[in-house]
């Protein structure tokens, strides 16, 4: 198997796809990457002569929820991804072939193309009792991550699973389920947390690899900048009712119908890195707050033990808090907490001091 | 000498499945055995947890059939706290229920089934102009079907092969005897398995309107949290109805002119499909869609009943809280119970996992033993098929006109009796049949929810039992719904406003069950059993019969009892 020569833009040219078309979709790809417009050569650059990236995609303890989201990405569509961004030569969910031929492909793979592929990895390894709890092809999850990781040009954690760990890994984590960044050193990680994460946000790394060759700037949990630099609750656009002290008390009541801020509710927005409130989901249709219900937070790490999910924050430990060196993260999410605290207390007695009327449903008052 | 053909891993399905299979000397079935490979122990992550929040953890054992562990958990707290929810609640959820469906029925036809009927290489010979004509005839009201479409498809296919590098579609069984489809045939079925792919992303949009995202759109206990406000720009209002509506006609348009014209297409090249692949006549719904609230049973869209030994004549009852019916099983499950007892219902179950397989990496597994990580759920002792068949058969056989029409209709166009039902291929043609219901639901349900607001009810959410000061200190109870795949049910304990127990059976538990103490197969085992394979090194009608259950086992085998202080104990011989 030769190394393919055919670039992205060869390949959609043969496709039938002219100029005009193609130049569309780098400028949105552009946006996709979050990049600005000054930097649209450069993707067309990228794609006019980079050869297609080879990708493993392997699967372990998961729920499948991540490649879902990728085949539900918009821009660029998933076909695009597969036919023509990317080869992706193994990946258990949508490959023709099964069992021993579809292993040959793996171990083809990693020799041909050694120390040039991708590992995209959905889901975690079981480390308990020599990693039973997930086998393929009669081997240990496990054993296949380290062997597949070994050779990888970089790897993809996608989704919490790979990222953090997961629901598997809550506790009492019964499988010893743990993430990609424990068990593989040496190697170039991106996480790209999320349950799932969203699909542009997935297609958006890989097209930065692609185009760039080199991963993006990644934070104090290995998380993309670009698209893991802020907290929902910054962006979120019911942020002006939080300001303004009016937030949903009861599901489905006045509040709720009115689009009011849900922190009350449980919403984990204000400690939750993630790009849910800019792009929103399937497209920018709606996101989770979108449609009345707060975040729980799933791209944080440890968030399935960072409940209940309906209690409010101020009485929850402050998540995002890991072995890493970056302290600032850390204090951030403390401050976020404190201020939170405040404005609570701040609140309490400007409500207190007022008639119980304009406590309903006055949306013009202001602090 | 019987030959063991193993496979593992099955490719194109949910989670981890190996399948070992014992072929007589004429290469045709002898037994099987099905072996669900993974474990995740979700229950036990559960055990002390609020029981608000369950849905959001039973939601994540799957983000293929996404939704249906939620809707199955808030159904399981609601029934046990007594909560009945709005009718809008009631018809939301069924919203999200039929989009699931239905997309995840076209993404399993042509995204996972589609490969084992279709040889992607063989399109290449197709000739443009005869495929636009097969495909004007196959479906006049899909407009994609003019011979430069198909060139286009047939030069995208052509570069893409000499590109050298084939991808998901390397190293596959293409030119493999048991392909029948003419090249025209294939062709259209490649373009179409791209059409589909860029509009299954689109229905998902449905849920991301009532539940803030897909896959894992949330839930709630005692209704939805997306408020119905018509006089608000930031609640569910006309805009957002909107583009639910205009996404249910282009899901009707994707079913009745492409999924059912190239299902009835493909169909009638595999006569021989409707010959095998039955395996145990046994088929059990426990229905859903609710049309007067989740406990009025007789108004379901989707009937209740049980079907034994391909007996149409009788459907019995069935009672998900009599501990008699159903039990599950451990024989040969890598489980232990204590006391030497064999089989226990959900509510009172105990299980503690006991690995008794062979250490990886292995060749093969011991079918005298333990072979799975599932366990074997039986239905007064016996083994039951659950999924689009058991419930088409079970609507069929009540009598109901909305199945008995489309059964009738797709078995005069492919010039069958009702007994080719009873096949790999009567499987897969009834997941068809059923999306077709579904679509048309899909719409019955958008209207029954305006009819709903305009008679002035907007409520989406009881909360009179929301704070757990207002529960019992002990109540139990149980949730079930239709999945994609089959009868799902969830089983809950509850003390002092945690949960004490938690238990799900699923329907690939059910489907990919291994054998029980009596012997008695799995459906897929025995599904598989009586097949003649033309090349045991290429499995492709393994995979036929496999994949026509649409294998979920991220879901079959996260399973464990509630008794929480168990520790998984391995024995590796």
């Amino acid at each position: 198997m030769a190394l393919r020569s055919q670039s992205t833009y060869d390949l959609l040219r043969e496709h039938g796809v002219d100029r005009r078309t193609f130049l569309d979709y780098c400028v949105k790809l552009t946006a996709t990457m979050g990049l600005g417009t000054a930097l649209i050569p450069r993707v067309v650059s990228a794609l006019e002569t980079k050869p297609r990236l080879p990708v493993i995609w392997l699967h372990g303890l998961e729920c499948t929820c991540c490649s879902e989201s990728f085949i539900r990405s918009s821009h660029p569509i998933a076909q695009d991804i597969v036919l023509n961004m990317i080869s992706l030569d193994y990946d258990d969910t949508l490959q023709a072939a099964a069992g021993e031929q579809v292993e040959e492909i793996r171990r083809k793979v990693m020799k041909d193309y050694k120390g040039q592929y991708l590992l995209a990895v959905e889901g975690n390894a079981s480390t308990k009792d020599d990693g039973v709890y997930c086998t393929v092809g009669g081997d240990s999850f496990l054993n296949i991550l380290k062997e597949t990781a070994a050779d990888a040009k970089a790897i993809v954690a996608w989704g919490s699973c790979a990222s953090h760990g997961c629901v598997q890994n809550a506790k009492p984590n019964p499988t010893g389920a743990e993430p990609v960044k424990k068990l593989i050193s040496g190697k170039a990680i991106i996480n790209v947390p999320g349950c799932p994460p969203i699909a542009e946000v997935m297609t958006g790394v890989l097209a930065y690899v692609l185009t760039f060759d080199q991963i993006p700037e990644l934070d104090r949990v290995g998380r993309p900048k670009m698209f893991y630099g802020q907290r929902i609750h910054d962006k979120c656009y019911r942020r002006p009712f939080f300001d303004a002290g009016q937030f949903v008390e009861a599901w489905d009541d006045e509040g709720a119908k009115k689009g009011w801020c849900l922190y009350k509710m449980g919403c984990r927005g204000p400690t939750t890195y993630n790009s849910c409130s800019t792009f929103k989901w399937n497209n920018g249709v709606s996101f989770p707050i979108g449609s009345g219900h707060g975040c729980i937070g799933c791209s944080e790490e440890n968030f399935w033990d960072n409940g209940p999910f309906y209690e409010r924050l101020t009485s929850i430990p402050v998540p995002g808090i890991d072995s890493t060196p970056d302290n600032v993260g850390k204090t951030l999410s403390v401050l976020t907490g404190v201020g939170i605290g405040a404005h609570m207390i701040t609140q309490a007695v400007q409500r207190r001091n007022k008639p119980a009327d304009d406590d309903k449903a006055d949306t013009s008052e202001k602090e | 000498m019987a030959t063991r053909v193993v496979v593992d891993p099955i490719t194109r399905i949910e989670g981890h499945l190996r399948v070992e299979a014992m072929l007589d000397g004429g290469n045709k079935i002898q037994d099987a055995m099905s072996s669900g490979t993974m474990w995740r122990g979700i229950e036990v992550i559960l055990q002390g947890r609020d029981p608000r929040d369950a849905w959001a953890f039973c939601e994540r054992i799957c983000g293929v059939c996404t939704t249906v562990h939620a809707l199955a958990s808030v159904r399981c707290v609601e029934n046990s706290l007594g909560i009945q929810v709005p009718k809008n609640a009631d018809i939301i959820r069924n919203i999200m229920f039929l989009t699931q469906m239905v997309q995840d029925h076209v993404i399993h036809f042509y995204h996972l089934h589609a490969l084992d009927w279709v040889d992607v290489v063989s399109a290449l010979k197709a000739d443009p102009a005869a495929t636009a004509a097969l495909a004007q005839k196959v479906s006049p009201h899909w407009p994609l079907a003019t011979e430069g479409y198909f060139r286009d498809t047939a030069g995208t296919l052509k570069k893409f092969v000499d590109s050298g590098q084939l991808g998901i579609f390397q190293n596959a069984y293409w030119g493999h005897p048991a392909y029948k489809l003419p090249p025209e045939a294939n062709l259209m079925a490649v373009a179409h398995y791209l059409e589909a792919l860029k509009w299954q992303k689109e229905i998902a949009k449905i849920h991301t309107v009532f539940g803030g995202k897909n896959p894992h759109p949330n839930y709630l206990v005692g209704g939805m949290a997306s408020a119905i406000s018509l006089q608000s720009d930031n609640a569910i209002n006309m805009e957002r109805l909107n583009l639910v509506s205009g996404l249910i006609d282009g899901a009707l348009d994707i079913v009745e002119n492409l999924y059912i014209p190239d299902l009835l297409a493909v169909a009638s090249f595999y006569p021989e499909w409707t010959t095998y692949g039955g395996g145990l006549g046994n088929y059990m719904v426990y229905g859903d869609l609710p049309q007067n609230g989740i406990g009025d049973v007789s108004k379901f869209r989707f009937p209740r009943g049980v079907i034994l030994n391909k007996n149409l004549a009788e459907v019995l009852p069935l009672d998900l809280a009599d501990p008699g019916q159903i039990q599950e099983e451990i024989s040969h499950s890598w489980y232990q119970y204590p006391d030497g007892k064999t089989s226990l219902h959900p509510w009172e179950g105990v299980t503690e996992a006991k690995y008794t397989g062979p250490k990886p990496p292995y060749k093969q597994l011991d079918e005298n033993g333990g072979y799975s990580w599932l366990k074997a759920p039986r239905w007064k002792g016996n083994a039951m098929e659950v999924g689009p068949l058991a419930r088409m058969l079970v609507g069929f056989a009540s009598g109901r006109t909305d199945f008995k029409e489309v059964v009738t209709a797709a078995l005069g166009k492919l010039k069958v009796g009702p007994a080719a039902l009873f096949s790999t291929l009567g499987r897969t043609a009834a997941r068809g049949l059923e999306t077709q219901l579904a679509v048309h639901w899909l719409r019955d349900e958008y209207n029954n929810l305006i009819a709903n607001l305009k008679a002035g009810d907007s409520a989406v959410a009881d909360t009179r039992f929301w704070n757990p000061d207002t529960w019992k200190p002990e109540s139990r109870g149980f949730g079930f719904t239709e999945a994609p795949r089959g009868a799902l049910c969830h089983w809950i304990n509850i003390k002092n406003g945690k949960i004490a127990n938690y238990q799900i059976v699923v329907p690939s538990t059910w489907n990919a069950s291994p054998k029980d103490g009596k012997g008695q197969h799995g459906a897929y085992e025995a599904a598989l059993i009586g097949t003649p394979m033309a090349d045991p090194k290429r499995p492709v009608e393994i995979l036929r019969t496999i994949h026509s259950f649409d294998p979920c086992l991220a879901c079959a085998s996260h399973v464990i009892g509630p008794d929480g202080e168990t520790l998984a104990e391995v024995v590796v011989r």
